[in-house]
């Protein structure tokens, strides 16, 4: 994940700043004890229930299948074990899943901002011929539902002979208008005088976009990388229809086969979806004030 | 693609309108009077664009107005049989209702409530990571997982919902089997696992706003609540516009979590319609009629997004 590797390397001052706004920021609440109290309380509800289900999953996945068909919900009834995990990682599907959606989640989120930038560069600075026809068309596409798109395109998968291959999970995925058009806008906003001197010093385009262009663009890469990885980490609908094979299949979709071949054995279940989850959610846990600060700098969220 | 990840897609659409201004065309051309850049850079992204987007919104045109099937080898046009077909079909006008009611039920519910933990959680009160982490992590899970946690809420007799009913002294109800109540139960699931990325747009907004509005205001002597009615609301104004549009798109496309809990039932009761072009097309073998129906689909889209612009005019705020 080029993302997080980015976005890990300058922790400390958006800390330090974020400490200072948190601690007397005023915008509507002020310092009242009465105001405050309530925002606690509400909060803590929310929390609270949001929470709930994924403590739900966790007691029942420490349970013995036969506690939970017999008690439910009481956690407190039959000892806690770790013996759901224990299986789901002898029968081995969920591992290879997850190998599977690391790979393609990967090879999107390369090959998206590779193109994308590139593109959006082209847009952003570009003279050649049809620049303003292909920028319109591209940002027309934006309204285009992609599920609109998968009868025909399962039948080019068929011609191209790539059903149930990771290209065929992959290659649609790579086309993201939308970011290709934050990042036109972006490039857009980015002064031109650097690019002059070093194309003055004889530096080519590409060297002058690698050099020059992408390190001030950083901010905004990761935020479509999160974006993109997020986007094709979760898809369901493109890869359960274009992947048989249980080997090839993402967690999504394997997770969503096995329930219907299997039936459901809740322990386990629970277990399961507790590993699927766990690496964005841990990613996001270390990430997340520059995960936010990323959307604000999309513009995504400006005011 | 899920659900949620399309909403992004007009976002920045929108955006562009009322943010960052367009470079002066002076700027521009002083830039390419030095040395015109190359359309080798946009190349693969055009290719892939005319591949896999372009070429299937073709041919999927092309495909609705023949009998096109997925077992068949033969195919014939039919001209506007497909559509004919589709207007009279009970079952389109039946998803569509679904996929309406839907929408409706869940989109004010997740601009309200994303608003307010966005809200909440800028107030500043400590534990700022939690707070964030625990509305934003079910946005992170794959819809399987999504599906697996609330399948055991809703179990009708051992899950959390009927035992939480028993234990108030109310009937336990069939959650996902009850006509009346399955749509209920998956727009809640939906508001749980996706308020998150509205959150995260309002809170972005909210830490854009400059702190001296508030200090300006609270100086003059405006109280709390006021602050929140007279300058935090009005200023948030564009986000919520912004949020709602995009949860309405989004909310129309719904699809996975559906598909995988109901099968559409009980009864068609929860079929969307995108689960019965899916139906139509892939179970059915009827490519052409199934490529019709997501046309007349998309037609409606593209009105309700203009009806949308149209009624939330953009300079607004």
């Amino acid at each position: 994940m080029p993302a997080t590797t980015t976005l890990g390397t300058r922790p400390r001052p958006a800390r330090r700043r974020a400490a200072a706004e948190s601690a007397g920021s005023p915008l509507f609440l002020g310092h009242g004890r009465l105001p405050r109290a309530l925002a606690g309380t509400a909060l803590a509800v929310f929390t609270l229930l949001w929470l709930t289900p994924f403590a739900l999953a966790l007691v029942t996945s420490l349970q013995s299948e036969r506690d939970v068909a017999s008690s439910g919900l009481n956690p407190l009834k039959g000892a806690l074990t770790l013996e759901s995990y224990r299986q789901i990682i002898e029968r081995g599907n969920i591992p290879v899943w997850a190998v599977n959606s690391l790979l393609v989640a990967t090879l999107v989120t390369v090959i998206t901002v590779v193109i994308s930038t590139l593109a959006a560069y082209a847009f952003s600075r570009g003279t050649f011929r049809g620049r303003r026809v292909l920028l319109g068309v591209t940002v027309a596409s934006i309204m285009v539902p992609p599920q609109l798109l998968i009868v025909p395109l399962f039948q080019q998968m068929l011609t191209f002979n790539l059903v149930d291959t990771y290209w065929a999970v992959i290659l649609p995925q790579v086309v993201a208008p939308m970011m290709v058009f934050i990042l036109k806008r972006f490039f857009d906003a980015v002064p031109r005088e650097l690019e002059e001197a070093a194309r003055i010093d004889g530096a080519s385009e590409l060297r002058v976009f690698r050099s020059v262009v992408l390190p001030l663009s950083r901010p905004i890469v990761a935020a479509v990388s999160v974006f993109v990885f997020i986007g094709a980490w979760n898809n369901f609908l493109w890869p359960f229809i274009i992947i048989n094979d249980s080997s090839l299949m993402t967690l999504p979709v394997g997770l969503a086969t096995v329930r219907e071949a299997y039936g459901i054995q809740y322990a386990q279940s629970m277990a399961s979806a507790l590993l699927a989850a766990a690496p964005l959610i841990i990613v996001f846990l270390f990430f997340q004030r520059r995960i936010v600060k990323s959307v604000a700098t999309t513009g995504l969220g400006g005011t | 693609m899920s659900t949620k990840a399309s909403p992004k897609t007009v976002a920045a659409r929108d955006g562009g309108g009322g943010g960052v201004p367009e470079p002066s065309p002076a700027a521009g051309r002083s830039g390419a009077r030095r040395r015109p850049s190359g359309g080798w850079f946009v190349l693969p992204f055009a290719l892939c664009f005319g591949l896999f987007m372009l070429w299937p919104i073709v041919h999927g045109i092309t495909m609705s107005f023949t009998d096109e099937s997925l077992t068949l080898a033969g195919t014939s046009f039919v001209g506007f049989d497909n559509y004919a077909e589709a207007f009279g079909d009970a079952a389109v006008w039946n998803a569509l209702g679904n996929t309406l009611f839907f929408t409706l039920i869940t989109t004010v519910p997740l601009v309200l409530i994303a608003l307010a933990m966005a809200l909440l959680v800028h107030t500043g009160l400590a534990g700022q990571w939690l707070w964030r982490l625990a509305f934003f992590a079910p946005y992170l899970l794959p819809v399987a997982v999504v599906t697996l946690i609330w399948q055991w809420v809703y179990q009708p007799d051992l899950g959390l919902a009927n035992q939480l009913l028993e234990a108030l002294g109310f009937a336990p109800v069939g959650w996902l089997s009850d006509e009346a109540v399955a749509m209920w139960a998956i727009a809640l699931l939906t508001v749980w696992w996706t308020v998150g990325f509205n959150f995260l747009l309002y809170l972005a907004a909210l830490q854009s706003l400059p702190d001296t509005l508030f200090e300006a205001a609270a100086l003059d002597g405006a109280g709390a609540w006021r602050r929140l009615w007279s300058i935090t609301l009005p200023q948030l104004r564009r986000t919520t516009v912004l949020v709602g549009m995009l949860q309405v798109l989004a909310s129309l496309k719904v699809f996975d979590q559906i598909y995988i809990l109901t099968k559409g039932g009980p009864n068609d009761s929860t079929r969307p319609i995108l689960e019965y072009i899916y139906d139509v097309g892939f179970t059915g073998y009827r490519l052409g009629y199934a490529s019709a129906i997501s046309y007349l689909f998309f037609a409606l889209i593209i009105v309700i997004s203009i009806a949308q612009l149209r009624f939330f005019p953009r300079q607004e705020g």
